[in-house]
């Protein structure tokens, strides 16, 4: 069944109506409403991409979240220094609950802040004199680090010191690989131009470096998984039940030598596309290697996932994939039975980063929840591309949607559960609409793979089912009691 | 019927189960990670004293500190004013993570803009950003003020917010009579609380100007203005409650300047408001004809006590934030002793029940080694609850209190404090560190206690000491900042706190026979 396309359409204009002329203009042009020729036109979409308007309470982060907050930081064997004020590697210290092994401090550094604390006179005279010994007190203080990646931030751009020669440098001295990071948070309009920076610091410095000793025809890495909660390790479980041989995890959990030896692998495996296109294309242009994009969230794209994969293999994965998926469907088809009674019919509202926002769809339909409106903090056009088909006809697609405007969507659409980020989360709890934060799944999770979708289905149902929503004594409702109505 | 029972492990069971243990080992193969032996050695040299020694003596790396940057701080000032609208003048990232840090603390909505600043601004200024930001967040969000301050970004390019906003009312975006308050609050000078004095003082500065009142010290008390009092970069919305029971019971009028308990501690009702509570906007320049000011963060107000005492010209008593009974004792001889009233029976009758109480635990708490970690102010007053109920502070950390405080010198009354106890006598005063120097404190000397924010967990875990989450950011506990530390209150909230984790920690650490019923 659709959504009232008309209706949507109005909705939207009613609640653009607050902005002043030029935002409301502006923001016009980051809605769309779904329907019949949107989903099969592959080039219509609404625009993406560009500034957002000043003042308005964007969702977004900036280029530093998205290089050392998500591509870079998990990496859990090279130390990275948020190099410039003190401010940016605070907050983004252990927020994003990256998992991985090791010992915090020794061999592992994901769940700390290294930062070079910039002071006036680093400002005035540059912080590249600094940055050396930073560097060098580092190999110190953490001997077992394998290499040290420049997180930059705002001032370092703009006053224009020289990180590449420094690292140039200082990976020869401490013979280790140095990698600066042009990441500066203002650059480019969000999160996105932070992943891409990112991803050419890793194809400059470090991818290639290193050898595998041994390839074989199933090797595979995975991309793009950050091992939120787990999220990797539920999925490489699976790829490696299924025969194949993960060879590098990118970069959840991951280490420099991973990323070394992942061109020697057969097919790249990515999980967000948004974040990480960048590498694959480059890897399969300079090594051959096809890449794919798959899901794990939720069973039904699983499965899909899993057979598109194998399917790319010999009779032998094809096989084991088949096992695989005869084995597990059992213990979904439990957990959907238990929860989707409970979650059918719900309306669902979502704005996520840049992938999750149609990446984790299957998983709420599998449990019978219908999404009426999807949106991005920070996706490109091919997002959007991709979004439009999955998508309801009548659903709202938003870029960019400010605070104000999805307040105003999740009330007038009375929807029931909203899963967006932590600075929208108690918003809604005010509100009385169910909320998860599906960042970093609101310290919950895995939620990728099998084992991640029991945990989803089991938060959903958690979530949108709590009793507490019932004791909100709403405004209206006690007005309307205490008038005796 | 058997009941429909499903299992499914989270993540804190999950990942022990064989399978991924197995994972784990499996993935190794291509991790090139450093044997086992290394492993060992490298995490026994991290705990020795040759390792502390070369901690000490790193020059330029920081590692893991206790504090943040100054928007954060000017942000929370902000949102202690009636309908004001935090505004961070620079790239946008920064005010999405000061929302987030403040949200994950108060588990509260944060609001505030950013005029989102990219390239281009980096080039030409930030002056258009500035405008068409102040044109739509006043559209959309509808507030009485504006409070802007700047990130770092934009104190590098050198942007002129008083100029920029004066443009903004000469192409009529904002009225003449919209009052937009700022402060410069650059990320590489000071910290969180650094940022908040700025913004306190720009507001009150900004609201006194305009309103063409003259200061007039003690004329308020016939209108009602007796005294002011700040609390400073409060992370307790429970505080607040406190210092307004406290003062009520003094029957004195008074006016909080920069109450934020109101948005980090709004009813769900259904409905969303954006603001809550705060000091009104006109209270401030009324403000001015108080018979004098109470600051309970006497080194984060720096600048604000100067402006007060300054062009108010009123009398400011300024304390650190007052914990335990000899801190409470304080701040009300303070208010007693700025509004000429008499404690009240009630409090003392109140003060006789929290050390009543502490009578009661002392013989868990007494010669318990603690380390602290902190911001100045709260770390003065914690010292002075440790002293007075004979626990010994050890290792006291401060990443942010080495900034040049021109009358009062943070290290100087730290160490007097601790040198007027004999309790004080282990103790060491560690200005500028940060908690990566901590661990090292912590594996060498150890302590039984720890006391400090969820950063600390860190540190903590690897010296296997159990912490007592106070201060700021606490992340990973619900509702502690709801339970105020300051007063006898405060006191009897922060003893409880202390004391069954002592006496946790002996159930948990018992050996059979000592797992007492009676305690």
């Amino acid at each position: 069944m659709g959504l009232d396309i008309e209706a949507n359409k109005k909705l939207v204009e009613e609640v653009l109506e607050a902005y002043p002329k030029k935002a409301k203009k502006d923001r016009e042009k980051h809605y769309q409403i779904n329907t019949e020729e949107a989903q099969t036109c592959g080039t219509c979409a609404l625009k993406s991409n560009i500034k957002s308007r000043p003042g308005v309470m964007t969702p977004r982060g900036c280029s530093y979240a998205g290089s050392k907050g998500v591509v870079w930081g998990p990496i859990k064997d090279m130390v990275h220094i948020s190099h410039g004020p003190i401010g940016c590697g605070q907050y983004s210290w252990g927020t994003r609950r990256n998992y991985a092994s090791g010992t915090l401090g020794i061999d592992n550094f994901t769940a700390m802040q290294v930062t070079s604390d910039f002071q006036e006179t680093d400002i005035v005279f540059g912080g590249d004199k600094k940055l050396e010994v930073i560097m060098r007190e580092i190999t110190e203080m953490f001997p077992l680090a394998k290499g040290i990646s420049v997180q930059s931030e705002c001032p370092v751009g703009l006053i224009g010191d020289d990180i590449e020669a420094v690292s140039k440098k200082m990976s020869k001295e401490l013979e280790m690989p140095v990698v600066p990071v042009r990441c500066e948070g203002f650059r480019g309009v969000s999160q996105s131009l932070g992943h891409h920076i990112a991803n050419d610091a890793i194809r400059d410095f470090v991818l290639g470096k290193a050898d595998l000793a041994e390839t074989g025809p199933y090797d595979v890495n995975i991309i793009g998984d950050y091992n939120i909660g787990g999220d990797a390790w539920a999925s490489r479980i699976l790829l490696e039940e299924m025969g194949l041989r993960v060879i590098a995890q990118w970069s959840g959990d991951g280490t420099l030598n991973e990323l070394e030896i992942a061109h020697k692998a057969k097919l790249n495996l990515i999980h967000c596309h948004r974040s990480m296109n960048y590498m694959v294309e480059h890897m399969e242009k300079a090594y051959g290697i096809p890449w794919m994009e798959y899901n794990f969230f939720g069973p039904s794209k699983t499965y899909e996932s899993l057979r598109a994969i194998a399917a790319l293999f010999d009779e032998t994965i094809q096989e084991n994939c088949e096992q695989l998926i005869a084995k597990y469907k059992p213990q979904m088809d439990a957990v959907i039975n238990k929860y989707k009674p409970r979650l059918e019919n719900k309306k669902v509202l979502l704005m996520i980063g840049g992938l999750r926002s149609r990446h984790t769809i299957g998983a709420y339909e599998d449990l019978g929840m219908d999404i009426v409106a999807s949106g991005y903090e920070f996706a490109h056009k091919d997002d959007y591309e991709k979004t439009f088909p999955m998508m309801k006809e009548g659903t709202i697609i938003m870029d960019d949607p400010t605070a104000y405007e999805l307040e105003e969507l999740a009330q007038k659409m009375n929807v029931d559960l909203v899963g967006s980020g932590v600075k929208e989360k108690y918003v809604y709890h005010k509100m009385g609409v169910p909320f998860r934060q599906m960042h970093s799944w609101d310290y919950s999770g895995p939620y990728h793979g099998f084992d991640g979708f029991k945990i989803f289905a089991k938060d959903m149902d958690m979530t949108v089912n709590s009793p507490v929503w019932s004791l909100m004594k709403k405004r209206e409702k006690v007005q309307k009691e205490e008038a005796g109505v | 019927m058997s009941k429909d029972r499903l299992s499914i492990p989270d993540y804190n069971t999950l990942f022990s189960e064989h399978r991924f243990v197995e994972q784990r080992l499996n993935k190794q193969q291509f991790e090139a990670p450093c044997s086992e032996q290394e492993t060992a050695e490298a995490l026994a040299y991290s705990q020795s004293a040759e390792y502390m020694e070369k901690n000490f003596n790193r020059k330029a790396v920081v590692i893991n500190p206790h504090k943040a940057c100054q928007p954060l701080g000017s942000i929370m000032a902000a949102l202690g004013f009636e309908k004001t609208l935090p505004f961070v003048h620079g790239s946008q990232g920064c005010n999405s993570y000061f929302r987030s840090h403040l949200s994950r603390h108060f588990k509260e909505p944060t609001p505030a803009v950013s005029s989102s600043m990219t390239e281009d601004a980096a080039v030409f200024g930030g002056m258009s950003n500035l405008i068409d930001g102040l044109e739509n967040s006043i559209a959309l969000y509808k507030p009485e003020m504006v409070a802007v301050c700047t990130t770092c970004m934009a104190e590098v390019i050198g942007d002129d917010l008083s100029s920029f906003i004066g443009n903004a009312r000469n192409k009529g975006v904002i009225s003449e009579d919209f009052p937009v308050a700022y402060c410069n609050t650059p990320s590489f000078v000071g910290s969180h609380i650094t940022g908040y004095d700025a913004m306190m003082k720009g507001i009150l500065s900004y609201l006194y100007e305009r309103s063409g009142l003259e200061a007039a010290p003690g004329s308020g008390e016939e209108t009602g203005e007796k005294l002011n009092v700040m609390l400073g970069f409060e992370p307790y919305t429970g505080n607040f409650a406190e210092i307004r029971k406290i003062l009520e019971a003094f029957d004195t009028k008074y006016t909080l300047l920069g109450d934020h308990s109101g948005n980090y501690d709004s009813p769900a009702t259904g409905e969303y408001e954006y603001y809550y509570g705060g000091t009104r906007l006109a209270d401030v320049p009324l403000a001015a004809n108080a018979l004098g000011t109470l600051s309970l963060q006497k080194y984060t107000l720096k600048k604000t006590q100067d402006y007060i005492s300054g062009t108010w010209k009123q009398q400011v008593t300024a304390l650190s934030t007052p914990l335990g009974i000899t801190g409470t004792d304080r701040l009300l001889e303070a208010v007693s002793g700025l509004t000429g009233l008499p404690i009240p029976a009630s409090l003392l009758e109140e003060r006789g029940r929290v050390v009543d109480a502490l009578t009661d635990s002392h013989p868990y708490l007494h010669g318990k080694r603690v380390a602290l970690v902190g911001d100045p102010d709260l770390l003065i007053g914690l010292i002075g609850f440790c002293l007075e109920v004979g626990i010994e502070p050890v290792h006291i950390v401060c990443s942010n209190g080495d900034v040049d405080f021109n009358e009062v010198k943070f290290k100087e009354e730290a160490g007097a404090l601790l040198a007027s106890s004999p309790y004080g006598s282990e103790a060491a005063l560690y200005i500028g560190n940060d908690l990566w120097h901590m661990r090292s404190l912590l594996l060498t000397d150890p302590v039984d206690l720890a006391i400090g924010s969820s950063h600390l967990k860190f540190a903590a875990k690897d010296a296997n000491v159990p912490l007592i989450r106070v201060g700021f950011p606490i992340f990973d506990r619900h509702h502690m900042h709801r339970y105020p530390i300051l007063g006898y209150q405060g006191a009897l909230n922060l003893l409880s706190q202390i004391v069954n984790t002592v006496l946790d920690e002996l159930d948990r650490n018992n050996s059979g026979f000592n797992y007492d019923l009676v305690r």
